[in-house]
């Protein structure tokens, strides 16, 4: 058995330890927002927060996910409500990434928005280099120069 | 614009729609027919993209898939600005999967340029599709969606809607229709201050014949197009809602994993499967003729249990074949065969042999993968009789016909349900069919969904590759330093014709393809043969360049006399680029430039080599003449995605053939440019007025050539193999120029 909360809600499901968050929150529990890409925590499609924290679902068993808090991008805005939404009801990352329309396929942007939402949380005014550093998504249609835009401007805000 | 979500979630039903308008002889038109088998309540169909409703509601249906390059908005642009329709009213949603939204207007476009697409051609058995049967396709390649699908189908069908509705309220007020003019969704007569608003038009004007030729608009009159409007589907690609082939999902949903022949075109000979079925949740293993599979009610629990099975393969005569040996080939082809012609003017051997002087160099490139970042998926639920299908597909009608095939079911009893698509880059086109075929004869088994998901691995491994290419020049100058010939070797198969020919001024040439054909299946990628063709002829532009002494810009310059249009984009971008003023010390300027998919567009790329002698790449400035910008906002984002593409490949991408299959597995192998990679991108658009050019494609072929020239100059050598990383540099003998 595995417990877990997911976007608020506890879960408690049937499943072997060692699945990976990633394949017990969309398979098991429906939720197609967090995305597979690699299998081999190299892409960072997947990334979720656990406990605010970005993690690469892909390879994180739902052991070590036990008991813990995990935001996924449906549950984003939600989390983010009170200290950084918006009017629109999405979290400042959403809308600046709205604003400077950055997905393009966004099959990677649900990972990349968790990336960046749990970088910028610990790190408000990141440098160009902090940024090279930190946020290490594959984005194959290349939306690269549009994020650092939306990061730039969240951290000029 | 209003988002509407709520039609594209996975699952919904689809209502309505508007095919293709098309003028053909066929009768009734295509939108009576929308109106007869589509329409419910009091919903009409306005020529076949364009369906309105009483209470002036717009919905434009778009018959291309939307995989990032924001075509959804961009055609609905086009259709929505001809009809006048007030854009913040309109509703944008995918043409279903069904014939009557087959994209002919595609097929003519292609047929008036070039014949076949290219993107179809030289593929498995597409020599035996007619043109006309191709017509029946929806396809989305070949960077043809606004300048076919667009010109030809959105823009007249809003124009002919605005005329219908026009036509309608000159009946209904009994006055001239030149009295009668719209906006924002309504038809107003001035003289007597009355409006109608489309909405109370619709029906009436859904049972005329739509005009002949429907005027469209002056670039003056426009409206809509030409602004940087926002995408319609990047909302829902924020917050998680987007919906992809791989995201369909239900309660009794399995899932299989599989496990194909590594060695391409091999068959499966045995399988121990029994270790599979001690895997908790495991269905059934299937063994498919070149295949293992196994099903599970997870894909987790699948793919574990398929690591059990142990698999015998048929051996085959490829088991021993290297990339080492596929080159050597290449090379033996190239040394023992004059090859077929691709292009021959004046008498390139004379000149070479009465040269005062010659240079010759050898260019090759790998096999490439695809790797869309959502990996290769297909969700098939066989019922009986009928079928329901989810992939993330280029082409949904031909995905839909070859599930109906496979399954043996009439095509009109499968249900292709719409989903955004996570990258497609030539790897979801049609006859790029192999695990779609697995995914529908391993849902026969059941009576449930089964969703077939190929993991990275598999994704790398069992891809349709852009093809390796070897290229060999030569270049002859007489006494003074002139170019007079340019002789090239390259192997095949040509798949873009044209892509290996020059724009230069070059008395004699003779280009010729030689046999390149290995067991390897290969594909259309991301601007087919022009990302390596571009890199060869754009690489040995530059040392002819250098050979004759001249700067490589103002020899382009020179030699672009009958091609001003290439030339503008080269002055916007070396002239937006700084080329010959002021660089950081260390850094060059590599210059490039191409027409493909009918845009020109030339790059700058700012190089220099960091502390261990690697190549960054700082800034890349690109021009692109595609004619005039529908939507430039997503102009600009493909310029920097097609860049940023390109470059991944010329740093990094390489596809290495090891005992006959591929020997790389996943991202750490075929490494991608990233955030901390990427160079800063700054775009010009040329609008020349000419026809609309594609714009998927063309900013990737120049990039290679862009980045290598630049080496060049910072370190003397010549890259003339990719990729870049394979290279060892040093700065010990950088070249003064420019």
């Amino acid at each position: 058995m595995a417990t877990f909360k997911v976007n608020g809600v506890w879960h408690t499901l049937d499943i072997e330890p060692d699945m990976p968050l990633l394949w017990a929150i969309r398979d098991e529990l429906g939720m197609t927002g967090t995305k597979f890409g690699c299998g081999i925590a190299n892409c960072g499609a997947c990334t979720v927060h656990v406990n605010g924290q970005a993690v690469r679902s892909c390879v994180t068993p739902v052991s070590a996910a036990e008991g813990q808090e995990i935001t996924t991008i449906e549950g984003l805005a939600v989390a983010a409500a009170g200290s950084n939404s918006t009017p629109s009801g999405l979290s400042a990352v959403q809308q600046s990434w709205i604003d400077h329309q950055v997905p393009q396929c966004g099959y990677c942007q649900s990972g990349m928005i968790m990336a960046v939402s749990s970088f910028l949380a610990s790190n408000p005014n990141p440098t160009d280099a902090e940024i090279d550093a930190s946020i290490t998504n594959v984005c194959r249609c290349g939306s690269y120069p549009r994020a650092r835009k939306a990061i730039r401007a969240l951290a000029n805000a | 614009m209003k988002i509407n979500r709520r039609r594209f979630i996975f699952g919904s039903v689809l209502v309505g729609g508007g095919a293709l308008f098309t003028y053909s002889a066929t009768r009734p038109s295509r939108h009576r027919r929308a109106n007869v088998d589509l329409a419910q309540g009091e919903e009409r169909y306005i020529t076949s993209f364009i369906k309105i409703e009483p209470g002036n509601e717009i919905t434009i249906y778009v018959p291309h898939s939307e995989m990032g390059q924001g075509i959804h908005t961009s055609l609905s642009m086009m259709a929505a600005d001809e009809l006048d329709a007030n854009w913040e009213e309109v509703n944008i949603e995918q043409a279903p999967a069904i014939d009557l939204f087959a994209n002919g207007d595609l097929v003519r476009g292609f047929a008036g340029e070039f014949g076949v697409p290219d993107f179809l051609m030289g593929l498995v058995g597409a020599s035996a599709f007619a043109v006309a049967e191709i017509g029946n396709l929806q396809t989305t390649g070949g960077s043809s969606s606004v300048r076919y699908t667009g010109e030809h189908g959105m823009r007249v069908a809003g124009a002919a809607a605005r005329e219908m509705l026009i036509e309608g309220a000159a009946r209904k007020w009994e006055v001239p229709v030149e009295e009668l003019n719209t906006k924002l969704s309504y038809v107003h007569h001035n003289a007597t201050g009355r409006s109608f608003s489309y909405g109370e038009l619709a029906a009436e004007a859904a049972l005329m014949e739509p005009p002949e030729n429907p005027r469209l608009k002056d670039r003056s009159q426009f409206n809509i197009m030409g602004k940087a409007i926002s995408r319609n589907d990047i909302p829902a690609k924020v917050d998680g809602s987007a919906m992809y082939g791989l995201d369909a999902h239900s309660d009794d949903m399995l899932y299989a994993a599989i496990r194909m022949a590594p060695v391409f075109g091999t068959k499966l000979v045995s399988a121990n499967t029994q270790p599979a079925f001690s895997v908790r949740g495991v269905e059934d293993v299937i063994e498919l003729e070149d295949s293992v599979a196994v099903v599970a009610d997870s894909y987790w629990r699948a793919k574990k249990a398929l690591e059990l099975v142990e698999t015998e393969w048929e051996a085959s005569e490829n088991d021993s074949v290297s990339s080492t040996d596929i080159a050597a080939r290449f090379d033996r082809e190239l040394a023992d065969s004059n090859g077929s012609k691709d292009k021959e003017v004046g008498d390139a051997d004379a000149a070479l042999s009465s040269a005062a002087d010659y240079i010759e160099a050898s260019y090759r490139v790998p096999y490439l993968a695809h790797a869309a970042m959502e990996p290769m998926n297909c969700t098939v639920h066989i019922k009986g009789d009928t079928a329901d299908l989810w992939t993330s597909t280029q082409d949904a009608l031909g995905i839909k016909g070859r599930v109906a095939r496979i399954a043996g079911l009439k095509e009109d009893n499968v249900t292709f349900h719409q989903t955004y698509c996570g990258g497609g880059f030539g790897r979801r086109l049609p006859f790029n069919w192999n695990m779609i075929d697995h995914a529908t004869l391993i849902a026969k088994k059941f009576n449930v969904p089964v969703k077939t998901i190929f993991s990275r691995e598999d994704d790398m491994q069992q891809d349709y590759y852009r093809p390796a290419v070897h290229s060999n020049f030569k270049a002859a100058f007489d006494a003074a330093g002139n170019v007079t010939a340019w002789h090239n070797r390259f192997t095949g198969p040509i798949q873009t014709a044209g892509s290996s020919h020059i724009p230069y001024s070059i008395e004699n040439q003779s280009i010729r393809v030689v046999d390149g054909d290995t067991h390897v299946p290969i594909a259309a990628w991301r601007s087919v043969d022009h990302s390596q063709q571009t890199f060869f002829t754009e690489s040995f532009t530059d040392e002819i360049a250098h050979r004759a002494g001249k700067n490589p810009y103002q020899f382009r310059m020179e030699k672009l006399q009958e091609h001003p249009r290439h030339r503008k984009v080269l002055e916007v971008a070396a002239e937006a680029a700084g080329y010959g003023q002021f660089l950081p010390e260390g850094h060059a300027l590599g210059i490039s430039v191409q027409e493909s998919f009918g845009s020109i567009v030339a790059e700058v790329a700012e190089v220099s080599m960091d502390a261990n002698n690697r190549p960054v790449v700082h800034k890349v400035t690109c021009a692109i003449d595609c004619g005039w910008a529908v939507n430039p906002d997503t102009v600009e984002a493909q310029i920097e995605s097609g860049i940023i593409f390109g470059l991944t490949a010329a740093m990094y991408g390489e596809i290495r053939i090891e005992n006959g299959h591929v020997a790389n597995g996943n991202f750490p192998d075929y490494e991608m440019v990233r955030m901390a990679t990427t160079p800063e991108i700054e775009v010009h658009i040329v609008e020349s007025g000419e026809a609309l050019g594609g714009l998927g494609e063309p900013a990737t072929p120049p990039i290679a050539a862009a980045v290598t020239n630049a080496i060049y100059i910072l370190t003397g050598q010549r890259v003339r193999e990719l990729p870049i990383s394979k290279h060892n540099f040093s700065r010990s003998t950088p070249v003064a120029t420019v």
